[in-house]
């Protein structure tokens, strides 16, 4: 059937009933794109349960910040209307998942009667209550039997107003109350479920509507028991700006704060990435991809979950060893399974043939020919892998803790953002972690204390056996900064006496001299406080553990079974650039059609190059207006010329009608592009409507 | 006095203010300064480039550098890894700048260029070169006019290379040292007879007027000399933002006055337009399929990203219709789908609904308004989960459907689990119409496909600008509204349409004046009374055929809605029928 009509656009294609009843299983589409490759079934499957993990994970983020507005709600004066103010913060996308659970958190505990509304569903009065009342109606009917379905056909049509909306309330509510002590519903002192009111995006309603519905309803609250919930994308000023006094007053508005987008983020990062139990990783350079599009472009966490399911279906697709990415005896249970192409995969991940080559030669020539010892040997390598996360993040975590509240934060304020380095290259070899080191050398004690302390939180979480020696180091170390207090109290006193002593009456050169003079002292003598020596061990010691642990991952044999590098695949998705490439097309036609004869310096095409190219270049030349028969001949001179190399026969009054033709195909073409559109202005003129490409 | 004082002070400001490009102006003719300054411009950018060479060859080197300071421009510019994402290779800086005021005969110039340099083009390095600039794309100006003069004189398709070679050489050789726009000069304000009377003129006279500007030459070739050091030193000063105003000062745009009608094929008609196109044949057909080969691979990844949620939406030049429908054809055989054609002039997102509704759901019911009928759709779908649903929309941005309204609406669509899209975008400015909130409801994932192909059916239902109305839809509507008429009525009918016709040369044409339509339809015999007539005027008004209008005077004025060529046909036909 043919998709073109001059009287219909829209083409509607139905299979055969009994075709339709095959539904292809979407796995299929994962492995027929690529014959080659392995498991590709397993691998699927194994993407759609760490995507689900990982969902459920982000949706308990989520929630988190709900529970505190469960209780809220219980006070209420004779004529307010009590009111929650939720700043959500401007990354709008995300709200309405927050809206979603909380109206399911407040379905379940306080009342069945949750409605919300869209400021582009209600544009005036009426509109606004006929939203409400139809969502109140569903409400209800999920509540009741659903019989009543043809009474609520008719009374949509009816006109709303509050009096009826209270009136149908207390019909509900009288017939339902017998119910409600026999369901145990949470206490509250409510005699009947109060009616909660959610609306969205309160910054986009308009000012009267608001207004008008809020000094109504305050009329009505006695009979009508409304909770007014609003989302706030920007401040809690715009309450005040968008309701005169008189009417907010009649609010009893009390305030919640959502998590800000950003520490949503380190979060989402922390449950998802951080740790161990995903063993999915992203490489620095996605990861700086998609923090980047959520810091530059919209705060959007959905839209960052996005590419990380996205990067990881990219992963699993591309990556025929992404098999092995999940749990460790899961894995292991996989490698005895690999077939012999998966084995030379594996062998030739360039990270494993670094590994090869480090070894003694009899274990070299056993790694390339014998499968089994291949296995084995992989098997140990994952092992490896997953103690080195274990420990990297432990670490990571630790050294976080050091330096995020260094001044100048030259590691960064967030952990991703050391993550982030830790990834990019050796952190060793970076000046800010030497600078943070210094820095570190400079701290107070009860400053070096109090990271000591949540160190020390860190590894007694981690139930990580090998690092009870370290989480015993730290303890000595708090002992030993405790136990300093006593003796630094006493050192403090003989150098106030010192000081004392020093400070006699003198003339100012001696005055002078003796102040150099105790510099000199407190310089030499500082090294040798105890308290000093115990700074640097610790220094020293953190030293060591990063040194130890904080490895480039690049730098684990295998790592490419984890770890998620095409950067750019994911940008190109995300990000895309569609007027680039666009401009790209247009100016420079060699880069997609690898032509030799297109080949042709910047800024220049050659005369072979397609129309709509030449077309193209020619209107850059024009200022705002262009005349068509100028550029229809300049079309037809570069055409011409281009023509003859290829000694056409045609005749040639033919082929001026052809180039003629060619030229309005190229021109109509840049207009549906949007270049150039038709213009009054002048007789056979067109508009230029971009600038510059000159 | 006062008159006498003005002026004076209008002579003091302008003796103040006079710069050096007035100067130059004075010296020379406006366009070529204007020319001038053009060319420096190139330089810079030319240098601006030379200067980020190295810079970007690091960031190649480092593959993605994602710094935050540099990252916006790290994003325009994308990366060089892969082959497919377009990215410019020249970054944003020039697809975003400003415009500078073009010289209005840039065009015919950069044709001649591009028409001469047969692969290699040499001139982007004349262009780097300031002293050559000067001097090289005049000579090639030169070209240019006696490539147009010879184009429109003997249309015996004697080219340039052709042309007896004395004649070339006279014509260039005085012209080589010219002033580049002696010929334009001449019709500096685009006087239109100038340049059609200069079209008309045979070549000796040609000749003669270049001996005349020739003379000009002489005083003006030492300035031209000069300007370039001059033109160097400002520019070091002036920015992009004056360059911006610049180019918006003068209201005026410069351009020449020829219109189409002189030309003798002015417009095609969309039948001979396209049966003209059959006969090119496609150039780089091997590379476009090795392009199109590449994008069909894609078309299981495709339906796996769909089936979990992400909608795809492909962008870049050449029309992907073609590639979506073999994406259809070999993928969506066994699935519901529904191909809408955005480009189609009547589509709307009521249409689309429908179709929906109707065809799909096979519901036969109505709906109040749309967003009802969306309501309805969703609840459907989520109730029905294993129902799924393809769309494949073809120009998700044009014209139609690019509003607010319906992208909400679409999306809203789009968003639900069962209902994949897959959509092609060409618009320039197409991801403008999506805010946030869209772009979350859509959940797409972009996808470069460049695929040069021409956008036959996108552009075959426009208007286009060149391409006639063939008014066949016009004319079949006439006959068969007046074969139903009485002869009387058609013979006022065809009154009309002569009175019309004959007047068609007269632009202050608004109509016949009922009294003297009255008049001439009494003097055929056609009416008796004035009511008869209006009576009959009535019935044409009702089928669309006339239109009237009150003039200035508030007398009614009778018009035919229909252009002059159908109007010609028609008559004809009616001819050969009696």
């Amino acid at each position: 059937m043919a998709t073109s009509s001059v009287s219909k656009g829209c083409f509607v294609f139905k299979p055969n009933f009994k075709k339709r009843k095959i539904s292809v299983p979407i796995e299929d589409y994962f492995n027929k794109g690529k014959n080659d490759s392995e498991d590709s079934k397993l691998r699927f499957e194994t993407y759609q349960l760490i995507w689900q993990q990982m969902k459920s994970e982000t949706e308990k983020s989520h929630s988190g910040f709900q529970k505190n507005s469960r209780d809220w709600g219980c006070q209420i004066k004779l004529r307010e209307i009590p009111t929650a103010a939720l700043v959500l913060g401007v990354n709008v996308t995300d709200h309405d998942l927050t809206f979603r659970s909380l109206t399911e958190v407040l379905q379940n505990n306080v009342t069945p009667y949750v409605v919300s509304l869209q400021a582009k569903d209600c544009p005036d009065m009426k509109h606004f209550l006929q939203k409400l009342a139809s969502q109140l109606m569903d409400c209800n009917v999920d509540v009741q039997s659903k019989e009543k379905e043809g009474v609520q056909v008719t009374q949509k049509k009816i006109h709303y107003s509050m009096d009826s909306l209270s009136t149908w309330y207390m019909n509900v509510t009288q017939k339902t109350d017998p119910k409600i002590p026999r369901k145990k519903r949470t206490p509250s002192q409510w005699q009947s479920p109060p009616v909660v009111l959610i609306l969205k995006d309160m910054e986009s309603f308009t000012t009267k509507v608001l207004q008008d519905f809020i000094i109504i309803s305050s009329q009505h609250l006695h009979e009508f028991p409304l909770i007014l919930i609003f989302g706030i994308a920007t401040s809690p000023i715009v309450v005040h700006r968008l309701l005169p006094h008189a009417v907010s007053s009649l609010l009893c508005i009390e305030l919640f704060q959502s998590l800000s987008c950003k520490e949503h983020l380190t979060t989402v990062l922390d449950k998802l990435l951080l740790t161990t139990q995903f063993p999915f990783k992203l490489s620095e350079k996605v990861l700086q991809v998609l923090t980047n599009i959520f810091l530059y472009h919209d705060f959007s966490i959905q839209n960052f979950i996005k590419g990380l399911q996205l990067s990881l279906l990219e992963h699993f697709y591309s990556q025929p060893l992404s098999v092995l990415c999940c749990n460790l005896p899961e894995a292991k249970r996989r490698i005895n399974f690999l077939s012999d192409n998966q084995c030379e995969n594996i062998r030739r991940l360039p990270s494993f043939r670094r590994y090869v080559e480090k070894q003694a030669s009899e274990k070299q020539v056993a790694l390339l020919t014998n499968e089994r010892f291949l296995k084995e040997e992989t098997q140990s390598l994952l092992e490896n892998l997953h103690v080195y996360h274990t420990n990297y993040f432990l670490v990571l975590r630790c050294l976080h803790q050091f330096t995020s509240s260094l001044p100048k934060y030259p590691l960064g304020r967030q952990i991703r953002e050391l993550y982030c380095t830790c990834l990019e290259k050796n952190i060793l070899d970076s000046e800010e972690y030497a600078s943070a080191l210094q820095l570190l050398r400079m701290l107070a004690k009860d400053e070096l204390m109090a990271m000591l302390q949540k160190c020390f939180k860190v590894f007694k979480s981690s139930s990580e056996k090998h690092f009870g020696n370290t989480a015993k180091r730290i303890e000595e170390f708090l002992a030993q900064f405790q136990s300093l207090d006593a003796e630094a109290k006493e050192e403090e006193e003989d150098t106030s006496e010192s000081q004392s002593k020093g400070l006699q009456k003198t003339d100012l050169y001696h005055l002078q001299k003796s102040l150099l003079e105790m510099k000199e002292l407190r310089r030499t003598s500082k090294r040798q406080t105890k308290f000093e020596v115990l700074r640097e061990q610790l220094v020293s010691f953190i030293d060591s553990l990063v040194r130890e642990y904080l490895l480039l991952p690049e730098t684990q044999p295998l790592h490419e079974v984890l770890y998620f590098s095409a950067a750019h695949t994911l940008r190109q998705h995300l990000n895309a650039a569609p007027r680039i490439a666009l401009h790209t097309a247009l100016n420079n036609p060699y880069y997609y059609l690898k032509n030799e004869a297109l080949r042709s310096e910047e800024g220049c095409i050659p005369n072979v190059a397609p129309d709509i190219c030449i077309a193209y270049k020619l209107h850059l030349e024009c200022s705002r207006l262009i005349n068509l028969v100028d550029w229809s001949e300049a079309f037809a001179t570069v055409v011409t010329a281009a023509e003859k190399m290829d000694a056409n026969s045609v005749t040639s009054e033919e082929r001026n009608e052809i180039i003629h033709a060619r030229f309005i195909r190229a021109v109509s073409e840049l207009e549906l592009l949007g270049f150039i559109k038709p213009t009054k202005q002048k007789t056979d003129h067109v508009a230029r409507l971009t600038w510059g490409g000159c | 006095m006062m008159s006498k004082l003005e002026s004076k002070e209008d002579k003091m400001l302008e003796v103040q203010f006079v710069g050096d490009d007035d100067v130059l102006n004075h010296i020379l003719d406006r366009e070529g300064g204007a020319k001038i300054k053009k060319e420096r411009a190139q330089l810079l950018v030319n240098t601006k480039k030379i200067i980020k060479k190295p810079e970007y060859d690091l960031e190649e080197d480092d593959q993605e550098v994602l710094k935050d300071q540099n990252y916006v421009e790290v994003l325009g510019r994308h990366v060089q890894e892969s082959l497919k994402n377009g990215s410019a290779t020249d970054g944003g800086n020039k697809v975003y700048s400003f415009q500078n005021r073009k010289h209005p005969e840039k065009m015919a110039k950069l044709a001649s260029e591009l028409a001469k340099t047969p692969r290699k083009s040499v001139s982007s390095n004349l262009k780097s070169d300031p002293e050559i600039t000067i001097d090289i794309p005049q000579c090639s100006k030169g070209h240019s006019a006696s490539d147009k003069v010879q184009l429109k004189n003997n249309d015996k398709s004697e080219f340039l290379s052709t042309a007896p070679r004395g004649l070339r050489k006279r014509l260039i050789v005085p012209r080589s040292h010219s002033d580049s726009e002696s010929e334009y000069s001449a019709s500096n304000s685009e006087d239109d007879e100038g340049v059609a009377q200069e079209y008309e003129e045979d070549t000796n006279e040609v000749i003669l007027s270049e001996q005349i500007q020739a003379q000009n030459r002489v005083l003006s070739a030492p300035v031209c000399k000069e300007t370039p050091s001059k033109k160097m030193k400002r520019d070091k000063t002036s920015d992009l933002v004056e360059e911006y105003f610049e180019a918006h000062s003068s209201s005026k745009v410069l351009t020449s006055d020829r219109t189409l009608q002189k030309l003798k094929r002015a417009k095609l008609d969309q039948q001979t337009l396209h049966n003209l196109l059959s006969k090119v044949s496609p150039s780089f057909s091997a590379e476009l399929k090795q392009l199109n080969q590449q994008y069909e691979q894609l078309f299981h990844k495709w339906m796996l990203q769909l089936h979990l949620g992400f909608n795809i939406v492909l962008y870049g030049l050449g029309s992907k219709r073609d590639l979506l429908e073999r994406f259809r054809t070999t993928v969506l055989q066994d699935c519901i789908h529904v191909v809408i054609n955005g480009f189609f002039p009547g589509i709307s997102v009521k249409s689309i609904l429908n179709s929906i509704t109707e065809e799909v759901l096979n519901h036969m019911g109505t709906f109040r308004s749309v967003v009802d009928q969306l309501d309805w759709i969703i609840n459907k779908f989520k109730e029905e989960s294993s129902l799924e649903l393809f769309l494949l929309i073809h120009n998700l941005d044009s014209q139609m459907l690019r509003g607010d309204k319906s992208q909400q609406i679409i999306g809203q669509l789009s968003s639900l689990r069962n209902i994949y899209l897959i959509a092609s975008i060409d618009h320039l400015n197409a991801p403008l119409m999506w805010d946030h909130a869209k772009q979350s409801l859509y959940n797409w994932l972009w996808y470069e496909t460049t695929t040069y192909s021409h956008y036959t059916e996108e552009t075959s239902y426009e208007n286009s600008l060149l391409v006639k109305q063939s008014g066949s839809l016009p004319l079949s509507s006439l006959t068969h509204v007046l074969r139903s008429l009485t002869p009387n009525a058609r013979g006022i009918f065809r009154l009309l349409i002569k009175y019309q016709l004959d007047n068609q040369d007269n632009p202050s044409y608004i109509g016949l004046s009922f009294q003297d339509f009255y008049q001439q339809c009494r003097e055929a015999f056609l009416v008796n009374s004035d009511l008869t007539l209006r009576a009959q005027l009535t019935e044409f008004r009702d089928h669309k055929l006339i239109r009237t209008k009150k003039g200035t005077d508030g007398v009614e004025y009778l018009l035919i809605p229909v252009d002059n060529g159908t109007l010609t046909d028609f008559l004809e036909k009616e001819e050969e029928e009696f």
